[in-house]
């Protein structure tokens, strides 16, 4: 179980830190998805198992899609802008 | 302010909280000991109510006006996004062709999965009361399971297995179904959404009085409610465009 622990908070560290030094927010959305994989891991090892559920559901997957909804369409408007000014 | 002023006062703030944040954690009860003074009086209120699932019994029976803060949140947070993200005047709306190429591979997965999931997100709704999950994880799953119709590779068909007029209304009924019966607690036992209703067999069904019912509002809320919000994202991405412009 110990060794469970300290593996699955290893990941959650990793995957964390993963997802600071990722340099553009498109890549950061990938290793955040995948941090929230981690928590959720991390969750059902510390016998959470309802948390766990939200977080894969929410953390891993909706969130993810949010943002990567967000950012493509700010840059759809940053690419209109532009072409507004060129023309 | 220059940098060297803004270092500092960084400095000294961020050193206070850290040095609080020592003191608190030392005088914290230690990781994974066995004594736990919440879950002794928690797991017996539970077996009381007959709620097998412990966190169930936390969260829709002895603490249950704390989500129904929560679900009032979800539903600002849906209004609000409405508001937000509705075309402006200079945008139109403009029919999406069937395109996007995918991968045959994350077609399959996803038209597989797409039943899958939303069984599952069925189950966990319903068995909240028994087995970990309940109406916020289970209306998560289902909300999740439903996009995969759009990861799959198709807007369209994901935007006609949801009408949004339908979904506004559902979200508003389970946020309603909620205080109702939180309403009912008040009239037949005396305070706000007290479990009135008859708690029936230890890890029956039906049992675990209002905690059910309460999960299925819930489930319902949580999946229209993020939905709706996903729908409003998507809207903006895909089919809004600026006037003059053609995507």
């Amino acid at each position: 179980m110990t060794a469970l622990l300290v593996l699955s908070l290893t990941l959650v560290g990793v995957a964390g830190t993963a997802v600071v030094v990722s340099a553009s927010p498109e890549r950061q959305v990938v290793t955040y998805s995948l941090f929230g994989l981690t928590l959720g891991v991390l969750f059902v090892v510390l016998q959470a198992p309802d948390v766990a559920l939200s977080q894969l559901a929410v953390g891993a997957a909706i969130m993810p899609m949010m943002i990567l909804l967000a950012i493509r369409t700010m840059q759809k408007d940053q690419k209109q802008q532009r072409d507004r000014d060129d023309s | 302010m220059s940098r060297r002023v803004r270092l500092l006062v960084f400095l000294v703030g961020g050193g206070a909280v850290a040095v609080m944040f020592a003191l608190a954690f030392l005088s914290m009860p230690h990781f994974g000991r066995p004594e736990h003074l919440y879950r002794d009086l928690a797991v017996p209120a539970a077996v009381r109510h007959a709620t097998a699932n412990v966190v169930s019994s936390v969260n829709f029976d002895q603490r249950a006006i704390d989500t129904f803060g929560e679900e009032t949140i979800l539903i600002a947070s849906v209004v609000g996004t409405a508001a937000l993200l509705r075309p402006a005047k200079e945008e139109t709306e403009r029919r999406v062709p069937d395109t996007g190429r995918t991968l045959g591979a994350t077609r399959l997965v996803g038209y597989l999965l797409l039943p899958v999931s939303l069984v599952i997100g069925l189950d966990v709704v319903v068995h909240g009361q028994l087995t970990p999950g309940g109406g916020f994880q289970g209306g998560a799953v289902l909300a999740t399971g439903l996009h995969l119709l759009y990861v799959s590779g198709s807007y369209p068909a994901l935007d006609r297995l949801r009408p949004l007029e339908l979904f506004d209304i559902a979200d508003a009924l389970g946020a309603t179904t909620f205080a109702a019966v939180g309403l009912a607690g008040i009239a037949i036992a005396g305070s706000f959404l007290s479990n009135m209703v008859s708690f029936g067999t230890f890890g029956a069904l039906f049992s675990a009085g209002t905690v059910p019912i309460l999960n299925v509002a819930v489930g319902l809320e949580v999946f229209v409610g993020i939905v709706a919000i996903l729908a409003k994202f998507l809207e903006q991405d895909i089919t809004v465009v600026k006037e003059g412009d053609d995507g």
